[in-house]
C-alpha cells in the first residue's frame, strides 16, 4: 500500500510543479498578483510531496519490501542497515528521485529566502524552477518509476552493487546532486531576467551566494568521487578523464567562470549577457552530466547497465531546456545594457581572461567527451579519446590561468597600471621560481612536473597572501567575500601542488609475492605476511597482511582485501592505505597466482591528499563568500 | 581608419588567429590520442593495420586463460565469435575479468599476439560496453548467416 501512496505523492508533485510553472510566470507577464502569489506555496507543497515520496522509498528499503522492483534489484536481506538507506540512490530510479528531492529543496529554499525580491522577479524565478521540476518528475513517473511493483514479490533481493557499499558512496551522490541541481537557481534567474528583458544588479547580487554554494557542493562532490575512485577501484588513480568524471567537471568549470563573471556584472554592470549565458550553460551541462552518468551512451569506467528506452525522453528534455533557453537568449540578449567600459589593464580584463580560459577548458573537455559519440554517428569507427588529450590541453589552458590568479585581486577595476601590480608581485614571483628550481633538483623523478607544481603552488599562495597583506596593511577591512576568494585561491595552489607532485613522483609496482617475501620500493619495504579469510556481513574476503617499513622502522600493517559478495559472486578490491599529509602508502591485492603467491600492487603516492584538501578549500571559499551580508541587503526598488 | 575601427580590426584578427591556433592544437591532440576499437576478426582482416595502438574488444574465450604459477604474465584469447586473437598481459587483471565476459584491452600487435598495456572489464556484471555490444552484434549477425552454410556442409 505504501509504495502506491509514494506514487500518488509523485503524481501530485507533478501537478503542483505544473501549476508552479505556468501561473506565476503568466502572472508576472500580465501583472496579476494573485497568480504570482501561487509560486511560494506551490514550492513548499512540492518539497513536502517529493520528500514524502522519498521517505516512503527509504522505508521500503529499510523494511526490505522486495515486492517493489527497485528494492528487489538493489537490496538484499544481508545488506547492512546503513547501506539500506544509501541503496535508495544506488541505481537509476532512486538517484533520479534524489535529484528531484534536491531540486525541490533548492526550490523551497529560494521560496523561503526570496522575500526581499520584487514579486515579479520571485514569481519568474520560481516558475522556471517549476518547469525544471516538472521535467524531472515527468521523467521519473513515465520512464523510471521507483515504486513499480514486482509481482510476484521476490523472496530475496539482488543486492546493491558492491562498489557502492562504501562510506564514500553514502555522501558523494547527494553532494554531487546538490551541486548540479543548485545551478538551477542562477539558471532560473537568468531565464527570469531574459523574460523580463533587463538585468538588475540588485537581483544579481541576490543570486551570487546561490551560485557559490552550488559550486561549493559540486567541488565537494567531485572531490569525494575522486577519493572514492582512488581507494575503491584499487587502481590508485584519482582522475581518469572518464566521460562520467568529465560530466561532473564541465559544470564545475563553467560554474567557476560564472562566479567570477557574476561578480563583474554585479559590481560593474559589464559582461551581463555573458553572465546569463554562463548561467544557462552551467545548468545545461549539469543536466547533460546527470543523464550521461545514467544513460550509458558513453563507454566509461563508471558506466552501469541502462535502459536505452529512456534516451528519447532525455534527448527531448535536454533539447527543450537548452534549445529553449538559448532561443530566448538570442531573442532578448540584445536588449541588455552594456555596462561600464574598461581599459586593457584592469581587473575586468583579467576576469575576462579567466572566463575565456575556463570556458575553453570546458569546451575542450566537451569535445573530447562527445567526440566518440560523434565519430560513431558519422560511422568513423568506435573510438575512445585517451587521457593524454585531456591532460595536455588542460595543462596548456590552465597554466596561463594559474599565472594570472594573483594579479586579479590586486588589480583595480576599470583601469590600472600594469607596472604597479607587477611591482607588488615581483618579489613573490622570484620566491616561487626559486622554490620551483629547488623542487627541480630535489625531485627523485619527474623533475619538470615537480618544479611546475611547487612553483605554481607557491606563486598562487604567496600572491594571494600578498593581497591580504596589502589589504590589511592599508587599514582596509577583509570582507567575507574576500576571505572566500582567498581561501579558494589558496585551494588552487594546494590542489596544484598535490596533483602535479603525485603525477611526477608516484611510484607503482605490480609483483607476485609469496608469504614472507618482501619488496623494496625506495625507502619503503613491503613484507607480505600472507592471506587469511575474513567473513563480512554479506561477503567473504581474502585479507592480506602487508607490513610496511620505512627506513628500517616499522610504519604500519596494511590489510588489503579481496571481497567476494554472496549475492552475485562479484569480486571487489579494498585497498589498504596508510594516509599521510606528505604521501600515502597504498597496497591492493590482485588475484591468487597459485603456489601460495599473490599478485600485489603497491603505490607510493606523495602529496595525494593535497588534491582533495585543495578541493575542500575551494569549496570552503565558496561557502564563506556566500555568508557575506552584503548579498542579503537588497535595496528596495525605487518606484518609477 | 579611425582608432575605434583599427582596434576592432586588431581584436578580430587576434581572435581569428587564436581560434585557428587552438583548433589546430586540439585537432592534433585528438588525432594522437584517439584509440580505435577493433574486434579480433577485424584485426585479422588487417583493418587495424594503420593504427599502431588500438583497443581490442570482445569476450574472453572460455578455457583460454592461463598463467604460469607464481608469475604475473597472463595469456588469454579474445573472441568475437568469428575469430580469436591471443593476448598477453603482465600485471593485475581487473576484478571483473573472467572467462566468457566482455573485455576491452588497449595495446598493440607484436608477431601476431596482442600485447596489452591495460585491460578493462566493467563495473557491473550484467553490463557489456555498448560499443563492444554493437561490434559483437555485427559479428554475430555475420556468424548467424554462416551457421546454415555450416550446417549444409556437415
Amino acid at each position: 500500500m505504501l509504495p502506491e501512496l509514494g506514487q500518488v505523492l509523485l503524481v501530485l508533485a507533478l501537478l503542483v510543479a505544473l501549476l508552479q510553472a505556468v501561473l506565476p510566470i503568466a502572472g508576472a507577464q500580465r501583472g496579476n498578483a494573485a497568480w504570482m502569489a501561487v509560486a511560494r506555496p506551490a514550492s513548499f507543497a512540492q518539497l513536502a510531496l517529493v520528500a514524502g515520496a522519498f521517505a516512503l522509498l527509504t522505508y521500503a528499503f529499510v523494511s526490505q519490501d522486495f515486492s517493489v522492483r527497485y528494492v528487489a534489484t538493489n537490496s538484499n536481506s544481508l545488506l547492512p542497515l546503513v547501506y539500506r538507506y544509501t541503496a535508495v540512490w544506488g541505481s537509476h530510479e532512486g538517484s533520479l528521485l534524489l535529484w528531484t528531492l534536491v531540486l525541490a529543496c533548492w526550490n523551497g529554499a529560494v521560496a523561503l529566502f526570496s522575500r526581499r525580491l520584487p514579486e515579479p522577479v520571485m514569481a519568474r524565478v520560481l516558475g522556471v524552477m517549476g518547469i525544471v521540476a516538472f521535467g524531472f518528475l515527468a521523467f521519473l513517473i513515465f520512464t523510471s518509476n521507483p515504486f513499480e511493483r514486482l509481482i510476484p514479490a521476490a523472496a530475496e533481493g539482488r543486492d546493491l552493487n558492491p562498489l557502492l557499499q562504501d562510506p564514500g558512496m553514502i555522501i558523494h551522490p547527494p553532494m554531487q546532486y546538490v551541486g548540479w541541481a543548485g545551478f538551477s537557481v542562477p539558471f532560473a534567474f537568468a531565464i527570469a531576467a531574459l523574460l523580463d528583458g533587463r538585468i538588475d544588479a540588485r537581483w544579481l547580487r541576490w543570486t551570487r551566494p546561490w551560485t557559490n554554494i552550488a559550486w561549493a557542493f559540486l567541488s565537494v562532490g567531485i572531490a569525494l568521487g575522486s577519493w572514492w575512485a582512488y581507494y575503491e577501484l584499487g587502481w590508485g588513480g584519482w582522475w581518469f578523464w572518464d566521460p562520467v568524471e568529465n560530466a561532473a567537471f564541465m559544470p564545475w568549470l563553467v560554474g567557476a567562470a560564472l562566479i567570477h563573471s557574476q561578480a563583474v556584472t554585479e559590481k560593474r554592470g559589464s559582461f551581463a549577457g555573458w553572465t546569463l549565458l554562463l548561467a544557462i550553460a552551467a545548468f545545461s551541462l549539469s543536466l547533460m552530466g546527470t543523464f550521461l552518468v545514467r544513460s550509458g551512451v558513453l563507454t566509461s569506467v563508471h558506466a552501469f547497465a541502462s535502459d536505452p528506452a529512456r534516451g528519447l525522453f532525455i534527448l527531448v528534455f535536454l533539447g527543450l531546456v537548452i534549445g529553449g533557453s538559448l532561443l530566448l537568449y538570442a531573442l532578448r540578449a540584445g536588449r541588455l545594457e552594456a555596462g561600464a567600459g574598461f581599459q586593457p589593464a584592469s581587473r575586468e580584463t583579467l576576469l575576462l581572461l579567466n572566463n575565456l580560459l575556463l570556458a575553453s577548458a570546458c569546451a575542450m573537455i566537451l569535445l573530447g567527451t562527445l567526440y566518440p559519440l560523434l565519430a560513431d554517428a558519422l560511422d568513423l569507427g568506435k573510438i575512445s579519446v585517451g587521457p593524454p588529450y585531456f591532460g595536455l590541453l588542460f595543462f596548456v589552458l590552465m597554466a596561463p590561468l594559474v599565472a594570472l590568479v594573483p594579479f586579479g585581486p590586486l588589480a583595480r577595476w576599470q583601469r590600472d597600471q600594469a607596472s604597479r601590480v607587477v611591482a607588488m608581485l615581483l618579489p613573490w614571483l622570484l620566491v616561487a621560481l626559486a622554490a620551483g628550481v629547488v623542487a627541480f633538483f630535489m625531485a627523485p623523478q619527474g623533475a619538470w612536473k615537480s618544479a611546475f607544481g611547487v612553483a605554481g603552488a607557491a606563486w598562487v599562495i604567496l600572491g594571494t597572501a600578498r593581497f591580504v597583506w596589502s589589504r590589511l596593511g592599508n587599514g582596509g577591512r577583509m570582507t567575507p567575500e574576500m576571505w572566500g576568494m582567498v581561501l579558494a585561491h589558496v585551494g588552487i595552489g594546494v590542489f596544484l601542488a598535490g596533483a602535479l607532485l603525485v603525477e611526477a613522483q608516484n611510484v607503482q609496482r605490480e609483483v607476485a609475492l609469496r608469504p614472507g617475501e618482501s619488496l623494496q620500493v625506495g625507502r619503503h619495504e613491503f613484507v607480505f605476511q600472507g592471506v587469511d579469510q575474513l567473513r563480512g556481513p554479506n561477503y567473504l574476503a581474502d585479507r592480506g597482511h602487508v607490513l610496511v617499513r620505512r627506513g628500517g622502522r616499522e610504519l604500519t600493517l596494511l590489510h588489503p582485501e579481496k571481497r567476494a559478495y554472496a549475492s552475485g559472486g562479484q569480486v571487489m578490491t579494498e585497498a589498504g592505505i596508510r594516509p599521510g599529509l606528505f604521501g600515502d602508502v597504498y597496497v591492493a591485492l590482485g588475484e591468487s597466482l597459485g603456489d601460495g603467491a599473490w599478485a600485489v600492487r603497491v603505490h607510493i603516492k606523495p602529496f595525494v591528499r593535497w588534491i582533495w584538501g585543495g578541493a575542500f578549500l575551494m569549496a570552503l571559499g565558496g561557502v564563506v563568500t556566500a555568508t557575506d551580508r552584503r548579498f542579503r541587503r537588497i535595496p528596495q526598488e525605487k518606484s518609477p | 581608419m579611425n582608432p575605434v575601427r583599427r582596434r576592432r580590426l586588431l581584436f578580430v584578427a587576434v581572435l581569428v588567429l587564436a581560434s585557428g591556433v587552438v583548433t589546430t592544437l586540439v585537432a592534433l591532440a585528438l588525432q594522437r590520442n584517439v584509440a580505435y576499437l577493433y574486434t579480433p576478426a577485424e584485426v585479422l582482416r588487417g583493418e587495424a593495420g594503420d593504427h599502431a595502438r588500438f583497443r581490442l574488444g570482445g569476450m574472453v574465450e572460455k578455457g583460454s586463460f592461463e598463467r604460469a604459477p607464481g608469475s604475473m604474465d597472463a595469456r588469454f584469447k579474445v573472441t568475437d565469435g568469428d575469430a580469436q586473437l591471443p593476448v598477453v598481459y603482465t600485471g593485475i587483471l581487473p576484478d571483473l575479468f573472467r572467462e566468457g565476459q566482455a573485455v576491452v584491452a588497449t595495446g598493440r600487435m607484436q608477431d601476431g599476439v596482442f600485447v596489452a598495456e591495460n585491460v578493462l572489464a566493467k563495473h557491473d556484471e550484467t553490463y557489456m560496453p555498448k560499443e563492444v555490444a554493437d561490434k559483437m552484434g555485427v559479428a554475430h549477425q555475420k556468424h548467424d548467416v554462416q551457421v546454415p552454410a555450416a550446417e549444409a556442409t556437415p
